[in-house]
C-alpha cells in the first residue's frame, strides 16, 4: 500500500483513478444490466420490428414489394407468418440468388437475430403460422407404435413427392421435392405448416401436431436404420439396374475376357 | 525207343508272380462299370467329353445367363421355404420396429421375416434379386452378341427363336418375382400392369377381372403370380434352356473367323478337361460376384417401401430395368383416348405398353427370316460375321438399341431430372424429339464406321501395315515403308464373303417358263438397301498384284521391310490355331 499512498499526489493519479472508476462501472453495468432479449417490453419489440422492416426493405422488397404486398416476381408475404420466414431464410432458400424454377437450399448469410427480426416484421403484417416451440415437434417421447403410424402418414401424405425414404423427387418444369435426409425437425414442421414453394399446406385439421411429430420421428428412425449394404443412392430400381449392368455384368465381362485368354488364343 | 521227354526248367505257368498292383481308381471303376452297363454313359461321354468349343469372351455371356439362372434356382428354393404367398391381412409383429403393429398382407409380413428374422434371409433375398437383374441383363447382352455376329443365320434360326422365348419369359418371370413381396413398389408395378391389361380395347376390363379375380388388387394376384413365378415359368425356362443347349451341341458352336477356321470345322479346346475347368470355374465366379453384390449392395429395401396400399405411392416408382423401357414409353407418350359408345380406347397406354412389347418380340423373332429373304442366302453359316462386315445389319441393330435406350432414359426421367438438375418436362420433350432423330443418326454413323473399318481392312491387305518408317529413295522421294501382314492376319481380313445383291426378275427363263427364281421389285430394293453398298474384299488378283508391286519396290529401295511370308493367292493356306484342336462338322 505504501507504493500507492506515496504516489497519491502524482499528477497522473486523478486521471488514472477516473479511468479505473469508469472501468469498474462499465464492468458492473455489463454484469448487472438486463439483456435486450429477455426484456419483452414494447420498446424493444418496436425496435426489432423497425430493424426487421429495414432489413426487409433492403433484402426482400425488390421481389416481394416494399410492404410485402407481392409483385409479379414473387408472392405476397401478408399472412405467411413467421414460420414461413424462419424456414425460407434459415435454409438459405430466401433471398434467391437468381430467379429460377425453385429456390434451392444454400448456406444462409443471416444471423438468427436478423432472421427473427424479419420474421417478426412479416408476422406483424397479418397473422400467420408461428415459429413452433420445441414441444410441438418433440420426438423423444414417441412410442414404437406412434413411429410406425408416422410411417403410414408419411407414405400416405409425403412419399408421392419426397420418395419413400425422403430422398426427394422431380416435379414439373424444373421444380422438385427436395431431399429430407438432412432437414432439421423444426424445418420439417415449418414446411408442413407453411407449404413452401410447390408444397401444399397441411393445416392442423389435416395433420395435427402429434401427426407431424410422428412423421418426423419416423424419418429420423428410418434414417438411423442400417441399410442392407450400400444404398446405391436410394433411388429404387433405376439405380439398381444401372449398378447391376455396370458392376454385375461389367465385372463378369472382365472375368470372361481374362478367362477366354487363358490357355487358348482368343478369337 | 521212347525218346526222352524234354523237361523244361521253368514255364510262365510255373513262375510265381506278384499280382498286379490294383490301380488307384480300381474301386471307382467297378462302380462306374456297373453304372455304364445300365446307363451307357461311357459311349455318350466318349463322344461328348471331347467336344470342341471355340474360345472367346463374348461366348461366355450366355454362360453368365445360365449360371445366374442356376443361382436363382438355388436361392429361390431357400426363399420358398419361408415366403407365404397369401394376401390375407395380418398385423406385423416381427422385429423391424418401425413397421410394428401396421396392417399388411401375409406375403409382405413373411418377406419382412425373411429379411430380419431368418438367418441369412436378407442375403439370399438380395442375391436372388441381383441374380434376376443379372439374368435378364446377360440374356440381353448374349442376344446382342448373337445378333451382331450373325449367329442366328441358318441353321440356328430355331435356336434364335428359343432365345427370344427365353428373353420374353425371363422378363415375365422377373416381373412376377418382384411383384410377390406385396410392398408399396411392387403393388405400384402391379397397378401399372393392371392399367396395361385394362387398356386392351374392348376386352380390357374383362381381362383385368380374369387376371385379378375381380377388382384390383383383389386377394388372388399374389398366389397366382407365385404359381407363375415358382412353377410355370421356371419349368418352361428350364425346358427351353435344355433345348437351347442341346441345339448348341447339335449345331456345334459358331466361331469367329481366323486362320484354319472354316465353315466345316470347329477350332478350339475340348469340353474335358479345358471347358469343364473354365466353365466350372466361371460358374463359381458368377456365384461369387452375385454373393458379393447381395452382401454389399442393397437392393429392393421392401421394409422402407412399406406394405402396399393403393392409396399410397412413392416418387421414383420404377420397375426393374427390363420393364423400364415400357415404363418410359408410357411416360413420354402424349395423351390419346377415344370414347366410342360405351367403350374406351386408351391408345396412350395400349400403344406404348402392349404394342411396343409386341413389336420388340415379333421383330426379334422375324429378323433371321427377314435377313434370309433379303439376301436369298440358303447356305449354312458357322463362321461368325465380324460386325463391320455386315454394315447394314450392325447399323440397324445400333439404331434399334438407340430407341430402346431412349425409352430407358424416359423410364427414369424423374431421376435424371433431379440428379442432373434438369427440368422434367425438358427431359421428356428431348426424348420425344430424339426418338425421331437419334435412330437415323445412329444408323448412318454406325454404317459409316463399319464401312470405314472395311476400307481400313482392304487397305491393310493391299498395302500392308504401317511401320512408321519413312524411307528416302535414291531419287530423293519419301515414302512410308509398309510391312507385309502375317498370313494369319491376311486370312482373317479376307475371309468374309460377298453375297450378291438381288436383282428384280419375273422368274421366267428365255422360253417364258418359270425357273423358280422370281425376285419381286420390293425384295430387290430391300436387298439393295441391305448390302447394295459395301466395300468389296480384295480379290485374288488384287492381292497378287499388290504383292508383285511390293516386291518390285522392295528391290528398288534394296531394303527388306518384312520377313513375313507373302500371300500367294486367296483363299490362303490354312493354319491350325496354335495347339488347339479341330473338330469337323458333319
Amino acid at each position: 500500500m505504501r507504493f500507492l499512498s506515496r504516489r497519491r499526489r502524482h499528477p497522473a493519479a486523478k486521471p488514472l483513478a477516473l479511468v479505473l472508476a469508469l472501468f469498474v462501472m462499465g464492468a458492473l453495468y455489463s454484469a448487472m444490466a438486463p439483456t435486450t432479449v429477455s426484456t419483452a417490453d414494447d420498446s424493444t419489440q418496436q425496435s426489432q420490428l423497425a430493424k426487421g422492416k429495414e432489413l426487409f426493405q433492403v433484402n426482400c422488397s425488390s421481389c416481394h414489394g416494399l410492404n410485402g404486398e407481392g409483385t409479379p416476381e414473387a408472392p405476397t408475404l401478408i399472412g405467411v407468418g413467421a414460420a414461413s420466414v424462419d424456414f425460407q431464410m434459415e435454409t438459405g432458400r430466401m433471398p434467391m440468388a437468381r430467379p429460377e424454377a425453385q429456390a434451392p437450399i444454400k448456406k444462409t448469410l443471416y444471423t438468427s437475430e436478423e432472421i427473427s427480426a424479419i420474421a417478426a416484421y412479416v408476422a406483424s403484417l397479418a397473422p400467420g403460422p408461428k415459429i413452433p416451440s420445441k414441444e410441438q415437434y418433440d420426438t423423444s417421447k414417441l412410442s414404437q407404435e406412434q413411429i410406425a403410424r408416422g410411417g403410414e402418414l408419411f407414405r400416405t401424405n409425403c412419399s408421392a413427392c419426397h420418395n419413400f425414404e425422403g430422398r426427394g423427387g422431380a416435379l414439373p418444369n424444373g421444380r422438385y421435392a427436395p431431399s429430407l435426409m438432412k432437414t432439421s425437425d423444426k424445418h420439417i414442421y415449418e414446411a408442413i405448416r407453411t407449404g413452401p414453394q410447390q408444397m401444399p399446406v397441411f393445416a392442423q385439421g389435416s395433420l395435427s401436431d402429434d401427426d407431424v411429430t410422428e412423421i418426423i420421428g419416423y424419418l429420423n428412425t428410418l434414417h438411423d436404420e442400417p441399410n442392407g449394404g450400400f444404398d446405391l443412392g436410394g433411388f429404387g430400381p433405376v439405380g439398381e439396374g444401372l449398378w447391376g449392368w455396370v458392376l454385375g455384368l461389367g465385372s463378369l465381362v472382365l472375368v470372361a475376357v481374362w478367362l477366354a485368354k487363358k490357355g487358348a488364343r482368343a478369337r | 525207343m521212347a525218346s526222352r521227354t524234354q523237361v523244361v526248367e521253368t514255364s510262365p505257368a510255373l513262375e510265381t508272380r506278384e499280382p498286379a498292383k490294383p490301380h488307384a481308381l480300381k474301386g471307382a471303376s467297378g462302380v462306374l462299370n456297373w453304372a455304364d452297363e445300365r446307363l451307357g454313359l461311357a459311349s455318350l461321354g466318349k463322344k461328348n467329353l471331347r467336344k470342341v468349343f471355340p474360345d472367346h469372351w463374348s461366348f461366355l455371356l450366355g454362360e453368365v445367363a445360365l449360371y445366374s439362372f442356376i443361382v436363382l434356382l438355388l436361392t429361390g428354393v431357400f426363399l420358398t421355404i419361408w415366403f407365404k404367398p397369401s394376401m390375407a391381412e395380418v398385423e406385423y409383429q416381427g422385429s423391424y420396429q418401425i413397421l410394428q403393429g401396421t396392417q399388411m398382407s401375409e406375403a409382405f409380413a413373411s418377406t419382412l421375416d425373411l429379411s430380419f428374422d431368418i438367418r441369412g434371409g436378407l442375403l439370399v433375398r438380395q442375391i436372388h434379386h441381383w441374380g434376376a437383374i443379372l439374368f435378364v441383363a446377360s440374356i440381353m447382352a448374349h442376344m446382342l452378341r448373337v445378333f451382331f455376329t450373325g449367329a442366328f443365320r441358318k441353321p440356328r434360326e430355331i435356336n434364335w427363336l428359343i432365345g427370344v422365348g427365353l428373353f420374353a419369359l425371363a422378363t415375365i418371370e422377373g416381373f412376377a418375382g418382384y411383384s410377390l413381396p406385396d410392398d408399396l413398389l411392387s403393388g405400384t408395378g402391379l397397378r401399372f400392369v393392371d392399367g396395361l391389361i385394362r387398356s386392351i380395347p374392348l376386352i380390357g376390363t374383362w381381362a383385368e377381372f380374369f387376371v385379378f379375380g375381380g377388382e384390383f388388387p383383389g386377394e388372388l394376384i399374389v398366389p397366382r403370380l407365385y404359381m407363375v413365378h415358382i412353377l410355370l415359368v421356371p419349368g418352361i425356362l428350364l425346358a427351353l434352356i435344355s433345348a437351347h443347349l442341346a441345339l448348341v451341341v447339335y449345331h456345334k458352336h459358331t466361331q469367329y473367323p481366323g486362320p484354319g477356321r472354316t465353315e466345316k470345322n470347329v477350332v478350339g479346346y475340348p469340353l474335358f478337361p479345358v471347358y469343364m475347368a473354365k466353365a466350372g470355374g466361371f460358374f463359381f465366379v458368377v456365384f461369387g460376384v452375385l454373393v458379393l453384390m447381395g452382401a454389399f449392395m442393397q437392393i429392393n429395401p421392401v421394409w422402407k417401401y412399406g406394405a402396399y396400399n393403393p392409396a399410397q405411392v412413392t416418387a421414383g416408382s420404377q420397375p426393374d430395368w427390363y420393364m423400364g423401357w415400357v415404363e418410359g414409353a408410357i411416360r413420354i407418350i402424349p395423351p390419346m383416348e377415344w370414347h366410342i359408345g360405351h367403350t374406351t380406347w386408351t391408345w396412350s397406354v395400349f400403344l406404348p405398353g402392349v404394342g411396343l412389347m409386341g413389336i420388340l418380340f415379333t421383330g426379334l423373332a422375324l429378323w433371321p427370316f427377314f435377313e434370309a429373304w433379303v439376301t436369298g442366302d440358303k447356305r449354312e453359316h458357322h463362321l461368325l460375321d465380324l460386325p463391320h462386315n455386315a454394315p447394314t445389319r450392325t447399323a440397324f441393330g445400333v439404331s434399334m438399341m438407340s430407341i430402346y435406350g431412349l425409352f430407358w432414359i424416359a423410364g427414369g426421367n424423374d431421376i435424371i431430372a433431379t440428379q442432373f438438375a434438369l427440368s422434367l418436362n425438358g427431359v421428356t420433350w428431348f426424348i420425344r424429339i430424339a426418338l425421331f432423330i437419334v435412330p437415323f443418326l445412329a444408323f448412318i454413323i454406325t454404317k459409316r464406321i463399319c464401312i470405314s473399318k472395311q476400307r481400313r481392312d482392304r487397305e491393310r491387305v493391299l498395302h500392308g501395315g504401317e511401320t512408321g518408317v519413312i524411307v528416302r529413295s535414291p531419287d530423293g522421294g519419301y515414302s512410308e515403308a509398309h510391312e507385309a501382314l502375317s498370313q494369319d492376319e491376311l486370312w482373317t481380313l479376307t475371309q468374309h464373303d460377298e453375297p450378291p445383291v438381288l436383282v428384280a426378275s419375273d422368274g421366267l427363263d428365255a422360253n417364258g417358263v418359270p425357273n423358280g427364281q422370281k425376285v419381286s421389285k420390293f425384295r430387290a430394293s430391300m436387298s439393295r438397301w441391305f448390302h447394295g453398298y459395301r466395300v468389296q474384299p480384295p480379290t485374288r488378283e488384287e492381292i497378287a498384284e499388290s504383292q508383285h508391286h511390293d516386291e518390285e519396290r522392295d528391290r528398288d529401295v534394296d531394303r527388306e521391310v518384312s520377313s513375313g511370308a507373302a500371300p500367294s493367292s486367296h483363299p490362303l493356306e490354312r493354319h491350325s490355331d496354335g495347339d488347339a484342336e479341330v473338330e469337323a462338322r458333319v
